[in-house]
């Protein structure tokens, strides 16, 4: 039990991640309303970005911007004080995308809503198969 | 259908725990992932790029394909309200209010238009503008978060900041307008063509810098071959950064702006929140 | 350093953008614009393609960053095979779909030549990354504007098929995102050569597991792979026409594409058939794929949603070629990658141009059409002749290889299923002929009969059918040359 304690405190980041994860992607399949699938979406999106940022995480280590005294010639940068740059970058390219995705399904609700007056699913089907 | 989720969302759950099993703990510096690419791009960038801020670099520089690409995404976004949205049919019918006397007037031909000025101002059908604390609140506002976007857009290679963030806070001083005084404030000030056209440019600075890389005998998106146009000596790459950053900026803040406008107002351009 | 190999990607994006200009200047420059781009991917796609046969494969650094530091081209057969596909059938389809373009969306034609374009860089991006999240990101960019274009389709119900294929697409991709996370932190790389040769000494480990299976469902999710099929049909048949025909015979097969490609560059076959044991599973799964999506495809009463059925059961062929675990399995895979593009693109061309003379393709709408349109149904007749494998057309061969690989392994359920769908296909497509030859032709469409040209589809769209229909026989004589020179060589 108290090993299974140490695995949890020492990652408790990833689990984290996972939790908030599973939370969205259960909106986006059990939920009627399209928006809370929409939410769950980013919920799940977002979920992903906490797992990268957290694998760039150093102990001691600070923003990846370069210390004013490193800049001067033959200073040494040391790699273990900055934490790891792609990470952010990475995450930088899926909030975009995220951001891009929850966009046009926003659009696309309003699409729907104006056709069929109801975000409700079960609704839908009914107006689909009439 | 909630039974089936469960099972779903748990079978996952568990194999991406499984997964985290072997992780090395959180933090360690020593962990896989921070030290093979990432310590090169902690030690080398400011000598090659001469930019202090790692992850500009990496994300313009190091990884600009990428990050062309999804500007390219953002791109798409906006072109795919557009293109679901847009209704260009003339509406119905128009709301005014006759400003010395509050009297609203309701014009039911959508033909008859009333010249707006200092008689009549036009008015949305269910969106009532705030008050006048609240427009003189923004108005004195929005000039200094325009100048704060350009900052953070200009000072990206730096401090933290750069063209998505820059454009974001940019558009979102226009949608500021728009939620302040009404949508029709802001499309009179920013003409959807304009919005259309920056949107494209925006990208194309981006690709188009890549490009003529590629005849000045570099591969594309090599900024180091740009020394010969832009006199900057070793921060030619920087430059090259700061270049593509003013072009993400300039599309971000486009595609913001039309992303609201079309859902707002359901794609007519006239009113909404 | 020449640039051909960047050329294929960015000569189609950057046309793209212009074109996204010239919406608001003069939006009939749109359509040349776009179609330059492509025309130069072809040219630049087909010149790498040659190089690539006589000197090996070729490396293009991004920035001049050397890999695993940038990002990196790495073109070899496989991908030089599959680009010149997507860009030829993407340069076809734009100029057959032009008056489809402008029957469907008359009002915005610009805007929609710029998601077109984006949408085929996206594929062509996908298919020549060598970078693991460089190919999220340009399968965020196809995905993006394939959802936009459903979107447009069928006012009533595009929309809808839209926002389930985002949030489909979405697990998908967000898995495949993942599973780089996980490989990520176990090396640290993202360049699929060097993750490679870190994970090759690994090959234990419960993340790389993970890893493999996220990337994997996330790939077979945007594929389509049976039970997870779910969005195609409705995606594909409320779409328009031109989307319909270029996302059809493309964005699976790119999606097989990434599979083979992780399957042999990432992971490796050590890892796949000597450590995992799991490829018995995967090729039961698509067996039953296969019978699935045929026997789904018998009860449909539209050609549209039939067709999109069986390109589900046709992603069953090859994900359990692929997973046989042999050369000969996986030559008839990749051997359909690009017959069953050619294939499927020439029913669509078929189906498209039914459409834009009379809206309608449900079964029975189509009666007589033989008489009125006898150059469309050629073309349809001998794409469906090669669907269902009759020699020489290009279908024929690569079933052969699979059927040849089944039995070599022993899979007999799976060489039962290709046998079965054959069958399956052939009884779908005499259906149609039937009701398109024999029955007669419903009131009111007598006198057109009389002038039958009339009724026939542009000659734009008649020359690209011509062209779509000699490359199937020409793929089909020629199989064992295509054989010889790319795949054997590429599978070492």
């Amino acid at each position: 039990m108290s090993d299974l304690l140490s695995l949890i405190i020492a990652k408790y980041n990833y689990w984290l991640y996972v939790i908030l994860m599973m939370i969205g992607l259960y909106a986006m399949i059990a939920k009627n309303n399209l928006i809370k699938k929409i939410v769950g979406m980013n919920i799940f999106q977002t979920a992903i970005i906490l797992f990268y940022v957290s694998i760039g995480y150093k102990t001691n280590a600070t923003i990846p911007i370069i210390k004013s005294a490193d800049t001067g010639h033959g200073m040494v940068v040391r790699a273990a004080d900055y934490i790891n740059p792609l990470t952010s970058c990475l995450m930088l390219t899926a909030i975009v995308v995220s951001v891009a995705t929850f966009g046009f399904a926003m659009a696309l609700t309003v699409r729907i809503y104006r056709r069929y007056q109801t975000l409700e699913e079960d609704e839908l089907r009914m107006r689909l198969s009439e | 259908m909630k039974l089936l989720a469960f099972i779903v969302v748990s079978l996952t759950g568990a194999l991406l725990l499984y997964g985290t099993a072997e992780f090395p703990d959180w933090g360690d510096p020593n962990s896989p992932a921070s030290l093979h690419v990432s310590n090169y791009y902690i030690e080398k960038t400011y000598e090659e790029t001469h930019a202090p801020n790692f992850v500009t670099a990496v994300v313009t520089d190091y990884r600009g394909f990428d990050t062309m690409f999804e500007t390219a995404v953002i791109f798409c976004a906006g072109l795919g309200c557009f293109l679901l949205l847009r209704d260009f049919r003339e509406k119905k019918e128009y709301f005014y209010r006759h400003i010395p006397t509050g009297v609203i007037l309701h014009v039911k031909d959508g033909k008859k238009k009333i010249t707006t000025g200092k008689e009549f101002e036009y008015m949305d059908k269910d969106w009532v503008p705030q008050d006048l604390i609240n427009r003189t609140a923004c108005r004195i506002l929005i000039p200094f978060i325009q100048i704060y976007a350009m900052y953070v857009v200009a000072h990206g290679d730096y401090s933290p900041g750069g063209g998505f963030q820059g454009g974001v806070i940019f558009g979102s001083s226009l949608i500021l307008l728009a939620i302040s005084y009404d949508l029709q404030t802001l499309v009179e000030r920013i003409r959807e063509k304009l919005l259309g056209i920056l949107a494209a440019t925006g990208v194309l600075i981006y690709a188009g810098i890549a490009a003529i890389c590629m005849p000045m005998g570099g591969n594309f998106l090599d900024y180091g071959k740009l020394a010969p146009l832009l006199p900057a000596g070793s921060h030619v790459r920087a430059l090259g950064m700061l270049g593509v950053e003013i072009g993400v900026g300039i599309a971000v803040m486009a595609i913001m702006v039309i992303i609201y406008i079309n859902i707002v107002s359901v794609g007519r351009h006239d009113e909404g929140l | 350093m020449d640039n051909y190999p960047v050329l294929i990607v960015v000569a189609p994006f950057m046309t793209a953008l212009f074109a996204g200009l010239f919406i608001w200047i003069e939006e009939r420059l749109s359509y040349p614009i776009v179609l330059t781009g492509l025309a130069v991917s072809v040219f630049s796609a087909v010149n790498v393609l040659l190089r690539v046969i006589a000197s090996g494969t070729i490396q293009y650094n991004m920035a001049g960053w050397p890999p695993p530091i940038g990002i990196e081209y790495r073109i070899d057969l496989l991908n030089a095979m599959v680009l010149c596909l997507v860009s030829g059938v993407a340069f076809l389809n734009l100029i057959a779909s032009y008056r489809s373009v402008q029957q469907e969306i008359s009002d915005r034609t610009g805007a929609y030549y710029t998601v077109y374009n984006l949408f085929i860089t996206g594929l062509l991006g996908v298919t020549i990354t060598g970078d693991l999240f460089n190919l999220y990101v340009l399968i965020e960019i196809t995905s993006l504007t394939s959802y936009a274009q459903v979107a447009m389709g069928d006012r009533d119900r595009g929309p809808l098929a839209s926002l389930n294929y985002i949030f489909i697409g979405v697990i998908g991709a967000s898995f495949y995102l993942l599973g780089v996370g996980y490989l990520y932190m176990f090396t640290g790389s993202l360049n699929m050569v060097d993750v490679a040769v870190i994970i090759k000494d690994s090959q234990g480990s419960s993340t790389v597991l993970v890893a493999f299976i996220l990337c994997i469902l996330g790939v077979w999710i945007k594929m389509a792979l049976f039970p997870m099929h779910v969005w195609l049909p409705n995606a594909y048949s409320y779409s328009p026409v031109v989307f319909s025909r270029a996302v059809a015979p493309l964005m699976t097969k790119v999606m097989v594409y990434v599979m083979i490609r992780l399957m042999i560059t990432v992971f490796g076959y050590d890892y796949l058939f000597q450590k995992l044991q799991i490829s018995d599973a995967v090729v039961w799964v698509a067996t039953i794929a296969v019978l699935a999506g045929g026997i789904m495809a018998l009860a449909q009463k539209n050609l549209k949603k039939m067709l999109a059925y069986i390109i589900v059961c046709e992603i069953g062929y090859m994900v359990g070629g692929a997973w046989l675990g042999n050369r000969l399995g996986m030559t008839g895979a990749i051997l359909h990658i690009m017959n069953d593009a050619l294939m499927t693109f020439a029913l669509f061309l078929g189906v498209g141009n039914m459409i834009y003379r009379q809206k309608s393709v449900d079964l029975t709408d189509l009666r007589g059409l033989f008489g009125k349109m006898p150059w469309t149904m050629g073309g349809f007749v001998l794409a469906a002749l090669s669907i269902i494998g009759v020699p020489p057309t290009c279908g024929f061969f690569s079933k052969w290889y699979l059927l040849l690989g089944a039995f070599e392994k022993g899979a007999y359920h799976f060489a039962a299923a290709l046998i079965i769908s054959s069958l399956i296909c052939a009884v779908l497509f005499f259906r149609v002929f039937e009701i398109c030859f024999f029955e007669p032709m419903p009131h009111g469409h007598e006198n057109l009969h009389s002038h039958g040209i009339i009724e026939e589809a542009p000659v734009s769209m008649l020359v690209v059918s011509g062209i779509v229909s000699f490359f199937l026989i020409f793929a089909g004589l020629y199989s064992g040359t295509i054989v010889n020179t790319i795949i054997l060589p590429f599978l070492g």
